[in-house]
């Protein structure tokens, strides 16, 4: 989605004026948040990664599904440091044999890093009682405690994003949900998770069509004052909009027979073959090694 | 013509409905629809053909007024009952007009699944509608793909594969031709005047006045009043210049003569044909 819009520029005129060489700069709220909804359209949709060959677009999406739970709980059990580095180091290696470029791997999973944890980390930094690390002004102290757990938070909510994001990209979303299917997850929740994520895909994309029907509309520049109202009733636009849209996808569903008990129907012809085994039996031996060297 | 049975569907009597109990969409509107006809609903933007299609979907109740199909009333209570919401259900299928909504699998093959599975058919009865299905709409190349990433037109498309699917027999389809290319357009004028022979019913609501003639064996006409203000035979409703300016239906057309002079009259588009060779 959100590819740049291509339009064929008509031979101006003659009486057009020529474009003045000056740089026009939108709006700081303006940029960022288009700058968000491109990012997200680019890292949650983006289903390019997931056609490339690599190594893990080449296993079968029920070990992935099961190999990222696994070494989620190894992540969240463990107590050493390095040993949560260690399995980082892992995710980064992956990313690295299955063509996800590894700067651009690292510095999406760090952008939306702050969201999850700043808030909760942050005081943990404070309020932690132990020795003092660094005193600050007015009686403030980071404690060698509270830098431990806060470092703590970070790397393993990192790892963690890493992991999820490893599957998303390297698996279609359509194969995610299968595989969760085949997993025995309840239809209900898969029928959730999909959804959710069609939402979120229209959403986005009606969020920038919104922008880019206004900046086709906009003559001139726009003071902070009459941006930050327009930002305000775009988003007020959307929150309608998507609760239009619930309401009306409900209707579709209800027409179609749908009864609140989810029938999804089930496509999937996996199969595994000799290297899925194997990345199985790789994953099982690194968790269970991790589980218990993080102790 | 088509064989009309002596079966009345639906029967409206003054039926008048309003979102959230303020904004007015139908206002007293009467109306009846035998088994096997075809019928247009024609209406400018905002005269209430898409609620009127939900209204008989049993989605919206009416707000005052007695709605039949099939000889029960159609309230929220009959749908409470299991048994009569999957008669109604598999007899009944709609195609929204915003086919974002109506597309909400993650692939078109789950899409088009959708409503046999709710069905509860078998599951080599499920493979083999939605391969028939996605082979009539000439979509099979799209079966993996997710719908939301479609093209207007192969939205559209999908759109109708999920409710074939179901095979109903009463068709209710909302502006089914926006977004097709005159080749789709008039593969879905052939595709209702098969359904016609096969004896369901269609009804279909446009403001594409150069398909009604083909589409339709009788015509209604809302305002923007919300109400019923015509019915009648294609020809008839065609013909009639005024209604349809007066329903902003057509417009007025400016000629420009050589002399320089100027003038101005009602222009619609009835007779505008679809020839469909397949
Ligand atoms: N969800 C809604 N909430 C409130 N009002 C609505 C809603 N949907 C439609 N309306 C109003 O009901 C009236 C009838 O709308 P409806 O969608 O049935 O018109 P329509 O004939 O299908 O128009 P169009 O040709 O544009 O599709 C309009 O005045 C519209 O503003
Ligand atoms: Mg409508």
């Amino acid at each position: 989605m959100s590819e740049s819009v291509a339009v064929d520029q008509p031979p101006a005129p003659a009486s057009m004026p020529a474009p003045a060489q000056v740089k026009r700069r939108n709006g700081v709220i303006e940029r960022t948040l288009a700058d968000i909804s491109h990012t997200m359209g680019h890292t949650l949709f983006s289903e390019d990664i997931a056609r490339h060959s690599g190594l893990l677009q080449s296993l079968d999406p029920r070990v992935k599904v099961i190999s990222m739970l696994a070494l989620l709980i190894a992540v969240g059990l463990s107590r050493n440091l390095a040993v949560i580095a260690g399995l980082y180091g892992v995710t980064l290696a992956l990313a690295w044999r299955s063509a996800i470029p590894v700067g651009f791997f690292i510095k999406r999973v760090w952008l939306f890093l702050p969201f999850f944890t700043g808030v909760i980390a942050l005081p943990a930094l404070f309020i932690t009682p132990g020795p003092t690390l660094l005193s600050l002004p007015f009686g403030l102290a980071i404690t060698r405690t509270g830098a431990m757990s806060a470092l703590f938070l970070l790397l393993r909510v990192s790892t963690s994003v890493s992991m999820a994001a490893l599957l998303t990209f390297s698996t279609p979303w359509n194969d995610v949900l299968k595989a969760l299917g085949v997993l025995r997850m309840p239809e209900a929740v898969i029928l959730i998770f999909g959804m959710t994520y069609r939402y979120i895909y229209l959403l986005l994309n009606t969020a920038n069509d919104m922008f880019l029907s206004r900046k086709s509309r906009v003559v001139g520049r726009l003071t902070g004052a009459d941006q930050r109202r327009m930002i305000g009733a775009t988003a007020g636009v959307l929150l309608g909009k998507s609760l239009h849209l619930s309401s009306e996808v409900y209707l579709a569903m209800q027409s179609r027979g749908f009864r609140g008990h989810a029938r999804a129907p089930s496509v999937a012809s996996f199969n595994m073959r000799r290297r899925d085994w194997g990345a199985f039996v790789v994953v099982a031996i690194v968790t269970v090694s991790a589980i218990w060297l993080g102790q | 013509m088509n064989q009309v049975h002596n079966e009345t569907l639906f029967d409206l009597h003054e039926v008048t409905f309003a979102y959230e109990g303020k904004q007015t969409a139908l206002e007293r509107v009467t109306l009846s629809i035998q088994a096997g006809e075809r019928i247009a609903v024609l209406g400018s933007n905002g005269s209430g053909k898409s609620t009127l299609l939900k209204l008989l979907d049993g989605l919206y109740f009416a707000s005052s007024g007695v709605i039949k199909a099939f000889g029960q009333p159609l309230t929220e209570a009959a749908f409470d009952d299991d048994v009569f919401n999957f008669a109604f259900r598999r007899r009944v299928g709609l195609v929204f007009q915003d086919t974002d909504v109506q597309l909400f699998s993650p692939s078109v093959w789950e899409e088009a699944a959708f409503a046999p599975m709710q069905l509860g058919l078998s599951k080599a009865d499920v493979h083999a509608r939605v391969d028939a299905a996605l082979r009539a709409l000439r979509i099979e190349k799209l079966r993996d793909r997710a719908p939301h990433r479609l093209s207007g037109g192969e939205k559209r498309r999908v759109a109708l594969a999920s409710v074939l699917t179901l095979q109903p027999d009463v068709w209710l389809l909302d502006e089914p031709t926006t977004g097709l290319d005159p080749r789709s357009q008039s593969w879905l004028v052939n595709f209702i005047v098969e359904q016609g022979r096969a004896g369901h019913t269609v009804i279909t609501a446009t403001h594409d006045l150069s398909i009604v003639d083909a589409i339709a064996d009788r015509v209604y006409v809302f305002d923007e009043a919300h109400h019923v203000v015509a019915q009648g035979t294609p020809h008839d409703i065609l013909s009639n210049t005024d209604l349809l300016l007066a329903c902003n239906l057509s417009h007025d057309h400016v000629h420009r003569h050589d002399d320089g002079g100027e003038h101005t009259h009602p222009h619609a588009h009835p007779l505008a044909h679809t020839h469909a060779h397949e």
